[in-house]
This record gives structure tokens, C-alpha cells and sequence, in this order.
């Protein structure tokens, strides 16, 4: 029982012998817990992962970084009860990923906050929410976003679909919802404008997470004679549309934002090997030693694999920010931010300060068997296809900021 | 007599005891801004009970007094919500042009408009749905939650999509001086209309309709045989239901400023029924002990324990198994004999009952917080009030045996004391 | 145009199929007890969990015997200690009880199996074609599906017609307190209906499993699916069920292969209506999950006993 008492002695000294270097906080709001906790999960340990990696490195400007999880079941009010409960918590910074419902939710609330409580701001990274509308109509001085946004996946794809002759012919299948169609729309358009000639065979919308057996689509997939399918489904949605189709023996590439995410590879195994591929900011190859390591420390201390490059690259970003502003006041570190230029493993990446929006180079990957560093713990990976440099992955934005004076 | 049990005898006289519940309830709610002063995480959290509170008392409307077990009720609640927050961008842009009918409409009265569009849904959709209660009834409203949950998803303008709508509590014209610009603010909104739905869905029980809907729920042949169709009575208390879960929804509208589809879905369904459950149908204040237990555990518990939902369904199984009248149950039978005089004679049976129970859950929650340790491979340990329990000792496994044990052994001694007594 | 038909068809019976095998269960219980079990579907998810840990030691063959028997065992043991408690307080207690169920066994799958799908897959050798028909191959582990399901059908039909157990279990269906008077123990009968009940659900996970995939979601999106055909086919009606699962599973098959929007089908009536509005613009294909929701309420309306209930639910 005395335990407890001695832990609890040793830390006061231990805050008083360092009151000078305060612990910033980054609270994680995602799902933790539930279905959908797999979504959440692997962000978390990577998070907490690339933490002790800056934390051995001089931490935030010399305060220590810790990473705090609130679960928020995917739910956008749920999320901003969590909200609340970071700020109260004396948190500054929040992350978030799943769902583009809870990052709107987000966006909207941080806003109102940073409004109503000056000199209390919030800043927020986003490290996964990719609806487009957060860097262009809804663009917000206290939002970053360290992913590609949709459009810009879908640019830097349909610019490896413009280069590749023989795909003539392009079945589109998405979710029913906002994501689902603006993928379909982004795809459409970009196409439209790269490669005339390309037919778009089909069109489909399912609704979300709700199917249980794609055979149907896959049998319109296979009488429409597509070359391609192009897909922004997630989760099972993309498991069981790609299971079908091996099953029906459907040789079309399937080109996907997220054919990489948990599970997948799993389920899929053989069939998945030359069929899915994989539009991200890497790949599963890990070439870089300092990579390879980092996939082979995750993976033996928590399980999920380094999927999530972005990560790593949003906090040191924010090291460097700390660093820059000589703070970690967030409206000081927002302004170091915005413009920050940084060399990565892949290659340079920028910080747009325009609209917060990350610019980076992106790899067209394909998933193979006997990969040296597999996935999930099995031999299969993601393996480099196709880099598509920064420059040719960028979109002009039509945010108008508005920043504190 | 201050009666608030549902099948309470008719009262005919006015007298100052049944006020009591309601002048006590009205302090607490003056007195909590004040114990919680700088505490922003209680105000949200309270403002998100109030929410939860309206809507499971809109629930047991449904379930507790009309016998109608649903699986769609957030359709009412969802819907609502959006009513509210449509009106609440209508005040804003009225409000800057300066003109029109919205300009002058407070976002104090969204509950209102909730309200009206919840009880307008249920108006029009219900009366196909009431002809039969039991299973036909909880099958057709897990249908229509499922086709408006999808329908959510499939018209963005009116939904907004995946993003759903937001909206600005703090525009348009302010009533009594209410600046809702912060939680604290919010709280006195919650409050006030907390208060008013709880004192309203009281009242409707004691009404004529409300001691309809019980006669339905036990006996609705005899109704019919009297000149009552049940069906008519279960269409009047499933309009009056849904009014009350869209104003819980639109009290949700000004409190978080967004709304998604998700909130139509059968999640918020499942929360609600589990809520009003636990809490107890039988009384009339259970569904609000429910609604305050399992908002905390939804909101908190996941700090602690990766395994919450478990928990919480662990609970709900428990009650329906061996408690069937819930939380609220079990405290309204202590009242009753607090006030037959009967607690002195009982209390040593419930302390010895609450021990046992509490001894046996804290062995469960550590073999589940053990079994959840071995199992996804963590290397930290179980915290447990501040002791330490690692999954690869055995000794941590022999004291949940032991605690898990000993709560067996205390149940069954009181078991024989209360057969002996009797 | 002619091998969608064909595929369509085979798809929509194999899907059908599988619901059927789900939902008999599901009716034979509701029929006998009057409980329409929530976690029905939780028990076709741990049907596929088990054989998937079973498979990997002992092959599938033996897992598709072992693991439903498994299945059954446990939902013999929720009614004997868990739903025979509740069943004084009432229909709607003992609907609370299994919907608790479903909970806890969605959660507990997720705390032993984890949270990402497991890999469970049928053996290599079913995956070649058994036959190919304009290029698109037709595995032979769908014809083992179908086989499976149709002969459960008839042993299933088998047993109750015409066994002894099968009479008992019939007896007490209608005149369950004159088969107690007869001095039959009721409670130990029910008890075995709803572990056999539940192991058809496990019988369907172990199949479901392989053909659609074993993750801990599963049940929840399969669940609603069930009681629709429970009720479209008529409470407590086998046959019943049969027509409802192959209607529901046909039915969202043609509405994914036919390509029309709703625009399509008003315009082809001569109305001029504006095809990509966002009403009129959703097409049959994104429809098509929707369907059994839309059959329930509709069914729940117009004909409430179903398609060949005899009795209102």
C-alpha cells in the first residue's frame, strides 16, 4: 500500500527538480475502444511510438511530449465531449484521423473555442480526416492536415492511370456518402481532363459499411469489360469488394486509397497479391534502414505495423515548429508551421502556408508476396510501383484564411 | 404522499409534499454550477446528462408506460436535432440581414422546434407502426431506424453528409441576458429546459392519456373491450414520445453546434434503451438515474479500460437478469422502506447484498482487466486502486479468485439470512 | 445481359441461402419460445471464430462438425442459467436479455480475437473453379455452400416431420402445457431447441465466415438482415423463412445489376423528371441494401403475419 504514496513522493520531487521544462500533451481523439477501435488503435501506439524517438531527441523545445488517448467511438459529439475533456486537461494540441465527420466537428468546435477563449487556444493535426473542404471553402488558421487530401490522391493516381496505356477502361465503385462521391467526381473529372479517351464503364454507389456480399457488383465489374476499378472504400468494404473479385477470377487492377489499412492483407492474402494497389505517401518496402527499424521496434512492441509515415513526419514537424517559434505557445508554433519545409525519408515535404495543407510526393504501391519486412505479421506487403513527385501531386486551394492579428 | 412512481394511486388533493421532489430537484440544479465552478469537464459532461436525460424519459413514454419496446427512437431525436440546427443557421443568417420571421426567434427556443418536428415525424409515420405492440412493434421501428439512418447518408443537402450541419448557438436575438457562449452558460439552458421536459413528461403520466398508455401496456383488450382502441392510445403516446426525444435533440443542436447522420442510426437507439433499462421502467425517475450512470461510463470509463463497452453491457445484463426493476428500482424500494419504517429491519440484508455484489464485480473486472493484459500482449500492469497487478504472476490471479470468491460466499450467507428472517 | 441474369440468379440463391440457414434457427426458437433472439447473429459470429481456432488445429472438415456442436453447447447454457431467469418478467425482458447478449459476446470476441479480421479461409483446393461461364469463375466452395445449405433443409425438414423429437417439438409449439401434462420436461425441451437453434447459426458462421469474412462487425451488420426474414417469411414459419431469405437475397441482387436510377424508371413512364437530382438520382444498385428494411416495413403494414405466418407477431 505504500507503494502508490512513494510513486506519488518521488514524481512531486521530481516536478519540482524540473519546473522549468514543462510536459506538452497531444491528445489523440479516436476510436480506442469498439468496432472501430482497429482504425484508432495502430495511431496511437505509432503516436506514442514516435514520442520516445523525439522525447530522446530533446522532446518540444526541450519539454517532453506525451501522448494522451480519448476514445470517441467515431462519434463527432462524443468527440467534442473528448474535446472538452483535453482542454479542461490543459491540453493545447489534439490529433485526429477517422472519419472526416469528426474532423468537421472538430474544425467547427476549435474555432468557436479559440474565439471565445483568447489566449487558450487549441491547435489541431490532422493526421487522416481528407475531405478537401478543410483546406479549401472551410480552410481554418488552427487546422493542419498532414495526409494528402482526396483530390490530391486522386491527382497524383490519375496521373499514373494518364501514363498507363492499356487501362481504356475505368469502373468507378465508392460508399454512398460525401467521401464515396467525391472520390467518384474527383476520378471523373481528372480523367476527363488527362486521358479523354478513357471510358468510364461504371458508376456504382453502395451504401456504407452495409454489404455483405459484392458478388453482384463484381459480376457488373466483370460483363462491363473494365480495365481498372477505382475505389475509395475502407475497411470491410474494401476486404470483401476485392475477396469477391478474386473469387470470380476478375483480372482489373484495383487502384485504392486504402487498400493497406488493418486487416486487409490478412483476409486477402494470395488473392490480393498484384490485384489491389495502394495510392499513400509510402509504401511497405522500408529501404531506409532507419525505416526498416522503426517497422521492425513497432511491430515487436505493439503489434501494428509502420503504416503511418505521416506520423512521424507530423511530429517532427512540430518539433521543429517548437523549435523555430522558441514555444510552444500553439498560435506561436501555427506561425512557425505554416511554410515549414522538411526533409523526410521520401523526399522534401512543405507545410502550405496558404491553407495549412501538407504538399508531399506520393507512391503508387502494389501489394506482393515475399516481401522482406510483411504486413501483419505475414509475408505480404506493399511494394513501390510509382513515385508521383510533389509538385505534380499539389492543387491549387481557394482558401481565404483568416489568421489572428 | 410524494409519489413519482409511475403506477401511483390518482391524487385529488393539492399538497405541498409532492412539491418537494421538484423544490429539491430545483436546488441541486441552482447548486451545481456552484460545487463545479471551474470545472469545465463537469459542465459538459452535465449538459450532456441533461440531454440524455430528456431523451431516455422520452424513451420510457414509450417502453415503461406503453409497453412499447423500440428500436428506432433516435429517428425522433435525430431528426429533431436537425430541425433545430436548420432553424438555428435560419436565426443566423436572419439575424445578419436584420429582417424576416427568424430574426427575432431566440436559439433558446430550439428545444421547441425539435419538438415540434420530432412530434410532426412521429405524427406522420406513426400510425401504421401502432397497431400491434410487442415484437411486430420493436421489428418495424428497427426497420425505419435503419431506412432513415440510411436516407442520412443519401440527401446531403438536408443531412449535410458525412460532415453533417453546424451551427452557432450565440447569434440572434439573447433572452435574459443568457450568453451561451461557454459551457457554464450552456448549463443554465440545460437546466431550465431539463427541468420544464421532466416536470412536463411527469405531468403527461398523470394525465388521462398517460394512464391510458399503462392499461394498454397490461391489458389491451379489456381496454378495447371498454371503448378505448388501444391503437389510438398508442398512436397519441408514440406522437407525444417522439416530441419529447426531438426536444432532447434539439437541446443536443445547441450543445454541440453539429449534428451528423450517425445520430439518426441505431447506436444512439441501442445507448437510449440501454440507459432507460438500467435506470429502471417501473419508476419514473429511473430512466434518469440510468441516463446519468451511462453517459458517465461512456464518457469516462474508456480512460481507464480499454474493455468499456464490456463493462456496460456486463451492467445492462446484470439488471435485466437479476435486478429487472434497475437502478431506479432499487432505490425506490429503499425509499418505501424508509418510509414504512421497515429500513432498520432490511438494511443489514442490502449492505451484506451490496457488499457481495461489489466484492464479485471487483473480482470480475480484475480477471477481465488480467484476461485483456494477457491477451494483447502489454507489458504494462493492471492498475487497481492503486495497487498493481501484472497478468503473468499468479498471485494476481488467485486474489481475483479469492475477491470473486469471497463475494459468492457473502452472497449466499445473506441468501440464508434473508429465508431464515422470512 | 445473359450471364448477369445467370450470376445474378447464383449469387442471389448462394446469399439466400445463407440466410436461411441463419434465420431457421432463428424461427424455429421464436417459434417454440416466443423469443426473438438479439444475439442470434453474435452466435453465427462465434461460429466462424471457433472454426477459424478449431480449423487451424484440426483441418476444416472436422471444424465444420465441432464448432456449431461448440456453438450449441453454449446457447444450451445461456437459456438453461441466463434466459430461463428472465423469462418470468416477460417477452420484452427476455428481448432486453438477448440484446445485452449480443453486446457482451461482441465485445468478448473483440477482447480474445482482437479487433482486426483473423485470417480464416476455406481450404486451397475449393478455391478452383467448378465451373467457368463467360469467363468468370464459379468456385467450388460456393457449391459446397449451397449443397450444406440445401441438405440442412432437408434434414431439418426431416427432423421435424418426422421424428419423434420432431413431434414433440411440433406438440409443444401449439399445445406447449398439454406436452408437460404428458409428462415431458418442457424446460429441458426448450433448452435443446435453443441450442440447436443456435447451432444452426454456428453451422452458418462456419460457412459465412470463408464466404464473407470473419471479423468482429459481422454480426451487426448481418443481424437486422435476419429478423427480416424471420418476419417477412411469417413468425415461426420454416417455410416461410426459405421463400423470405431467397426473395431478400435475389431481390438485392437484381437491384444491384440493373442499372437504372429512379429517374430511369420515371422517365421510361413518360414523366420528364431531371435525371441526376438528388432524389431521383439514386440509382436501384445503391438501393439495394435497403431493401429488406424497406420489405419489413412494408410487409409489417400490409401484411403483418407475413408471408406464410399464421399468427400476428
Amino acid at each position: 500500500m505504500l507503494k502508490p504514496i512513494f510513486t506519488f513522493l518521488a514524481a512531486s520531487l521530481l516536478l519540482v527538480g524540473t519546473a522549468s521544462a514543462e510536459t506538452v500533451k497531444l491528445a489523440l481523439i479516436d476510436p480506442l475502444t469498439g468496432p472501430m477501435a482497429a482504425a484508432g488503435q495502430p495511431a496511437f501506439e505509432h503516436l506514442k511510438y514516435a514520442a520516445e524517438r523525439i522525447n530522446a531527441n530533446g522532446g518540444l523545445n526541450g519539454n517532453k511530449l506525451e501522448i494522451v488517448g480519448l476514445d470517441n467511438k467515431v462519434n463527432p459529439q462524443e468527440s467534442l465531449v473528448q474535446l472538452q475533456k483535453a482542454i479542461d486537461d490543459g491540453i493545447r494540441y489534439v490529433t485526429q484521423g477517422n472519419g472526416s465527420s469528426v474532423a468537421s466537428a472538430l474544425i467547427s468546435a476549435i474555432e468557436k473555442h479559440n474565439r471565445r477563449n483568447p489566449g487558450e487556444e487549441v491547435l489541431y493535426l490532422n493526421y487522416a480526416a481528407v475531405d478537401p473542404a478543410f483546406t479549401n471553402e472551410r480552410c481554418s488558421f488552427w487546422h493542419f492536415r498532414f495526409d494528402a487530401n482526396a483530390d490530391m490522391k486522386m491527382n497524383a493516381l490519375t496521373d499514373y492511370i494518364a501514363d498507363n496505356k492499356d487501362i481504356k477502361k475505368v469502373y468507378l465503385i465508392n460508399q454512398d456518402y460525401s467521401f464515396g462521391h467525391a472520390v467518384s467526381e474527383a476520378a471523373r473529372e481528372m480523367l476527363k481532363e488527362k486521358r479523354p479517351d478513357i471510358e468510364i464503364v461504371g458508376n456504382d454507389f453502395h451504401p456504407l459499411a452495409k454489404v455483405k456480399d459484392f458478388t453482384p457488383y463484381v459480376s457488373k465489374i466483370q460483363s462491363s469489360g473494365a480495365d481498372a476499378v477505382i475505389t475509395g472504400n475502407w475497411g470491410q468494404d474494401i476486404t470483401l469488394l476485392v475477396k469477391a473479385a478474386a473469387e470470380f477470377g476478375l483480372e482489373a487492377p484495383f487502384y485504392t486509397y486504402y487498400g493497406a489499412s488493418s486487416g486487409v492483407v490478412t483476409q486477402l492474402g494470395d488473392e490480393g497479391v498484384g490485384r489491389i494497389y495502394q495510392i499513400n505517401e509510402y509504401y511497405g518496402e522500408f529501404e531506409d534502414p532507419e525505416m526498416a527499424k522503426r517497422q521492425t521496434e513497432l511491430y515487436e512492441q505493439s503489434g501494428w505495423d509502420f503504416y503511418y509515415l505521416r506520423l512521424s513526419t507530423m511530429l517532427d514537424m512540430l518539433k521543429k515548429a517548437t523549435e523555430k517559434a522558441d514555444s510552444i505557445d500553439p498560435v506561436k508554433v501555427a506561425k512557425a508551421l505554416e511554410g515549414m519545409e522538411m526533409e523526410t525519408t521520401t523526399g522534401k515535404v512543405v507545410m502550405r502556408a496558404k491553407d495549412h495543407q501538407i504538399q508531399l510526393p506520393m507512391f503508387i504501391s502494389v501489394m506482393q508476396d515475399d516481401m522482406k519486412y510483411g504486413a501483419e505479421g505475414t509475408e505480404y506487403n506493399f511494394k513501390k510501383v510509382a513515385r508521383i513527385d510533389r509538385e505534380d501531386v499539389s492543387l491549387p486551394t481557394t482558401c481565404r484564411m483568416r489568421r489572428p492579428k | 404522499m410524494n409519489d413519482l412512481t409511475a403506477v401511483a394511486p390518482r391524487q385529488n388533493r393539492f399538497s405541498w409534499r409532492a412539491l418537494s421532489p421538484w423544490v429539491i430537484s430545483a436546488a441541486v440544479l441552482l447548486l451545481l454550477p456552484v460545487v463545479f465552478a471551474d470545472n469545465g469537464t463537469a459542465f459538459t459532461l452535465m449538459n450532456l446528462i441533461a440531454i440524455n436525460i430528456v431523451f431516455a424519459l422520452s424513451y420510457n413514454m414509450l417502453l415503461g408506460q406503453g409497453g412499447m419496446l423500440s428500436f428506432g427512437h433516435a429517428v425522433f431525436y435525430g431528426l429533431g436535432s436537425y430541425g433545430a440546427m436548420h432553424a438555428m443557421n435560419a436565426i443566423d443568417e436572419a439575424s445578419y440581414v436584420g429582417e424576416g420571421f427568424w430574426s427575432h426567434v431566440p436559439v433558446v427556443s430550439m428545444p421547441l422546434v425539435g419538438m415540434i418536428v420530432g412530434g410532426l415525424v412521429a405524427l406522420v409515420i406513426g400510425w401504421p407502426f401502432c397497431r400491434r405492440a410487442g415484437t411486430a412493434f420493436a421489428m418495424i421501428t428497427l426497420g425505419l431506424g435503419e431506412m432513415v439512418a440510411a436516407a442520412g447518408q443519401m440527401f446531403p443537402s438536408i443531412f449535410g453528409g458525412e460532415a453533417g450541419i453546424y451551427g452557432n448557438r450565440t447569434v440572434g436575438p439573447q433572452w435574459f441576458g443568457l450568453d451561451m457562449a461557454h459551457a457554464t452558460g450552456v448549463y443554465w439552458f440545460m437546466a431550465f429546459w431539463t427541468f420544464l421536459a421532466v416536470l412536463a413528461i411527469w405531468a403527461f403520466t398523470r394525465t388521462p392519456l398517460g394512464r391510458m398508455s399503462n392499461a394498454v401496456r397490461d391489458n389491451p383488450d379489456r381496454l378495447q373491450f371498454i371503448g378505448y382502441p388501444p391503437r389510438n392510445i398508442r398512436f397519441m403516446v408514440f406522437i407525444a414520445s417522439g416530441a419529447f426525444g426531438g426536444l432532447a435533440g434539439g437541446m443536443a443542436a445547441v450543445n454541440y453546434e453539429i449534428i451528423t447522420p450517425e445520430a439518426l442510426g441505431l447506436i444512439p437507439s441501442g445507448t437510449v434503451l440501454l440507459m432507460t433499462a438500467v435506470g429502471g421502467l417501473g419508476v419514473f425517475y429511473g430512466p434518469i438515474v440510468g441516463a446519468v450512470v451511462v453517459s458517465l461510463m461512456n464518457s469516462m470509463l474508456s480512460d481507464y479500460t480499454d474493455a468499456s463497452i464490456l463493462y456496460v453491457g456486463l451492467i445492462f445484463l446484470a439488471i435485466v437478469m437479476f435486478a429487472p426493476r434497475g437502478l431506479g428500482g432499487g432505490l425506490e424500494q429503499v425509499r418505501v422502506a424508509a418510509k414504512d419504517g421497515s429500513l432498520v429491519n432490511r438494511l443489514p440484508g442490502w449492505l451484506s447484498g451490496a457488499l457481495a455484489v461489489i466484492l464479485i464485480s471487483l473480482g470480475l473486472i480484475l480477471i477481465i482487466e488480467l484476461l485483456f493484459q494477457l491477451l494483447h500482449g502489454d507489458d504494462a500492469t493492471t492498475q487497481f486502486f492503486g495497487l498493481e497487478f501484472k497478468a503473468v504472476s499468479i498471485i494476481s490471479w488467485i486474489w481475483s479468485l479469492i475477491l470473486f470468491g469471497a463475494g459468492v460466499a457473502v452472497m449466499r450467507v445473506t441468501r440464508k439470512l434473508r429465508e431464515d428472517n422470512a | 445481359m445473359l450471364e448477369i441474369v445467370i450470376f445474378s440468379t447464383l449469387n442471389g440463391i448462394l446469399y439466400g441461402l445463407l440466410l436461411f440457414m441463419l434465420s431457421s434457427g432463428l424461427t424455429l426458437i421464436f417459434s417454440m419460445m416466443g423469443v426473438l433472439n438479439f444475439a442470434h447473429a453474435s452466435f453465427y459470429m462465434l461460429g466462424a471464430y471457433f472454426a477459424y481456432t478449431m480449423g487451424m488445429e484440426i483441418g476444416f472438415w472436422p471444424a465444420l462438425l465441432l464448432a456449431p456442436i461448440l456453438v450449441g453447447g453454449l446457447g444450451a447454457l445461456v437459456e438453461k442459467f441466463g434466459l430461463r431467469r428472465v423469462h418470468e418478467n416477460g417477452h420484452v425482458a427476455e428481448l432486453l436479455f438477448t440484446f445485452g447478449l449480443a453486446y457482451v459476446i461482441d465485445e468478448l470476441v473483440q477482447l480474445i480475437w482482437g479487433t482486426v479480421a483473423v485470417a480464416y479461409r476455406e481450404p486451397d483446393y475449393m478455391r478452383e473453379p467448378l465451373f467457368t461461364l463467360f469467363g468468370t469463375d464459379y468456385s467450388i466452395f460456393r457449391g459446397v455452400v449451397i449443397l450444406i445449405a440445401v441438405l440442412m433443409f432437408i434434414a431439418l425438414w426431416f427432423l421435424l416431420k418426422k421424428t419423434r423429437v420432431g413431434m414433440m417439438i411440433r406438440a409443444a409449439l401449439t399445445h406447449g402445457n398439454m406436452v408437460g401434462h404428458l409428462g415431458h420436461n418442457v424446460p429441458r425441451l426448450f433448452m435443446g431447441v435453443f441450442g440447436f437453434g443456435c447451432a444452426l447459426a454456428g453451422l452458418a458462421g462456419v460457412i459465412g465466415g470463408p464466404l464473407l469474412a470473419t471479423e468482429p462487425g459481422m454480426a451487426v451488420t448481418l443481424g437486422p438482415i435476419v429478423f427480416v426474414v424471420v418476419v417477412v417469411g411469417g413468425m415461426g414459419s420454416l417455410i416461410g423463412a426459405f421463400y423470405a431469405s431467397l426473395l431478400i437475397g435475389l431481390l438485392q441482387t437484381f437491384f444491384v445489376a440493373i442499372d437504372a436510377s429512379i429517374a430511369d424508371i420515371l422517365n421510361a413512364f413518360g414523366m420528364n423528371v431531371d435525371p441526376y437530382g438528388e432524389v431521383t438520382g439514386i440509382t436501384l444498385a445503391s438501393l439495394a441494401p435497403m431493401t429488406p428494411f424497406i420489405l419489413l416495413v412494408l410487409i409489417l403494414i400490409f401484411r403483418p403475419r407475413g408471408l406464410m405466418g399464421e399468427l400476428e407477431p
